[in-house]
């Protein structure tokens, strides 16, 4: 018997999806990028709707400039984890400067979003300690609750009337209580209520984590995310993010203003035993911050393109999550249905993210679009008429 | 009013027949994941409709252990005798 048997469902799942000569979705190769928007796939220039690079800094020429400078200057690894081989200089100039932006006065970087969510989660909440997860919580905070081996109890989604109800049920019980919530869901894109959970926080004496992984550069006056949004930064105790989205490189960070968060130092897995940041992704990532915090039009135009691409798609017929947000997803009925279309979308030049139950919310398929600031209306409008060909030709009428 | 396992079974298999796309014949024996062909994502939004029926919260952790449904009726049974 094979070490593999176990995946022969996985195996019959994929060959489902590629059955009819279509494209295996999870190996789409981007050979280059031409722009933030554009990149070579299958040797044509296609339109990047699925990259999660909000404010397009991956391609910010100062950012590539700063990761030259300090690859030059420091090499391009630090070949070592910081507890064992040491922190440079830069990884403690990066937290410096987040800790300011978040107005915070702790922080811990990370090595990729998916460790600081593992990383913070995992340290904070231990086997004693309840963790309340909203029921649609990204897979990095339930992985993060098994390797701290928290009692886990979920919430509906974005309902703090539930979260208060699931609280009420824990009162007396020994041990911390976590609530964790996202500021921008990743499948749908809709928005947290944040100042409903900061209210439930308040009268029960729970901690707030939230992850604004996918908020962080898009929401906010000053682009803080949604509890910046909210006006309830004071009642979110930590804040986990990640550097691979609105500011274009990898890694990710928590912040606090409690000074417990430097003791995680000392005992959190995902800090501990991986490889830091390399100097020029550090570099890159401060970059990026000065771009994000000086160049507020980049958030207005993110957003007003993000209300462009959610209502052309609304218009054609297809049925969208409710709110505009720069993580626009269409929502389909049947998988097989889903996997053809998203191949058709690529044949005709857009690149869209295939989402496939489990990991979507209800069960449903997911055509999954992010936009950026650096889409010009043209490709929003081409997109949406790409979306809307597609639909006519597989004779999806969603309007009946 | 006090739960027993076969009540909180019985409001189980209740519960799970109101959908549609469950098997006709289960019973307290019957396996969750087996027999109903749930996926991870099935049984935790399945047993968050149960925890409002009978105002209970069951940790995930707990779930890892459960075959049946009177498996699940008895964790229920003790998670509400301890609160």
């Amino acid at each position: 018997m094979s070490i593999f048997s176990k995946y022969e469902g996985l195996a019959t799942a994929l060959s489902a999806v590629t059955a009819g000569g279509g494209r295996n979705p999870f190996d789409v190769v981007i050979e280059k990028p031409i722009s933030s928007t554009v990149g070579l796939i299958e040797g044509r220039e296609t339109l990047l709707f699925g990259t999660n690079n909000y404010l397009g800094l991956s391609q910010s020429p100062a950012a590539i400039e700063a990761a030259v400078e300090a690859a030059r200057a420091y090499g391009v690894g630090t070949t070592g984890s910081r507890i064992a081989n040491g922190t440079q200089g830069l990884h403690r100039q990066l937290e410096d400067r987040l800790a300011a932006f978040f107005r915070r006065r702790h922080c811990m970087v990370f090595s990729t979003g998916y460790q600081a969510n593992l990383g913070t989660i995992s340290a904070l909440a231990g086997k004693d300690d309840y963790l309340l997860l909203d029921a649609d919580s990204h897979a990095s905070i339930y992985d993060g609750s098994r390797l701290g081996h928290a009692q886990v109890i979920r919430f509906r989604h974005n309902d703090a009337d539930d979260l208060h109800k699931r609280l009420r049920r824990l009162e007396g019980t020994p041990g911390s209580k976590l609530v964790v919530v996202e500021g921008i869901y990743s499948m749908m894109g809709d928005v947290v209520p944040m100042a409903e959970f900061a209210a439930v926080k308040r009268e029960t004496g729970a901690w707030l984590l939230a992850d604004e992984a996918h908020s962080v550069g898009v929401m906010g006056q000053h682009g803080r995310g949604v509890a910046e949004a909210d006006g309830v930064e004071d009642d979110v105790d930590f804040v986990v993010g990640t550097f691979s989205k609105s500011l274009g490189t990898v890694g990710g960070y928590c912040v606090s203003n409690h000074a417990g968060l430097d003791l995680i130092r000392l005992c959190s897995r995902p800090y501990m035993f991986t490889a830091s940041l390399p100097p020029e992704v550090i570099a890159a990532t401060m970059a990026a911050l000065d771009e994000l915090e000086n160049r507020p039009e980049l958030r207005v135009r993110l957003m007003d393109n993000a209300r462009r691409l959610h209502a052309g798609l609304q218009a054609t017929g297809l049925r969208t999550g409710p709110q505009a947000s720069p993580v626009v997803s269409v929502v389909l009925d049947e998988v097989e249905t889903a996997v053809a279309f998203w191949n058709r979308l690529l044949d005709l030049g857009v690149y869209v993210n295939l989402s496939l139950p489990p990991a979507t919310p209800d069960q449903h398929p997911l055509l999954r679009t992010s936009v950026m600031a650096t889409h010009t209306p043209e490709q929003i409008d081409r997109a949406v008429e790409i979306f809307a060909a597609v639909a006519g030709e597989m004779g999806i009428n969603p309007a009946a | 009013m006090t739960e027993t396992v076969a009540s909180v079974s019985a409001l189980i298999v209740k519960t799970l027949l109101a959908n549609p796309k469950v098997p006709r014949d289960i019973n307290g024996s019957s396996k969750i994941v087996e027999d109903l062909a749930f996926d991870s994502l099935a049984v935790m939004n399945f047993v968050m409709e149960i925890e409002d029926t009978l105002d209970v919260s069951v940790p995930l952790d707990r779930l890892a252990d459960i075959r049946t449904i009177d498996d699940l009726a008895a964790c229920i049974v003790s998670l509400k005798q301890a609160s």
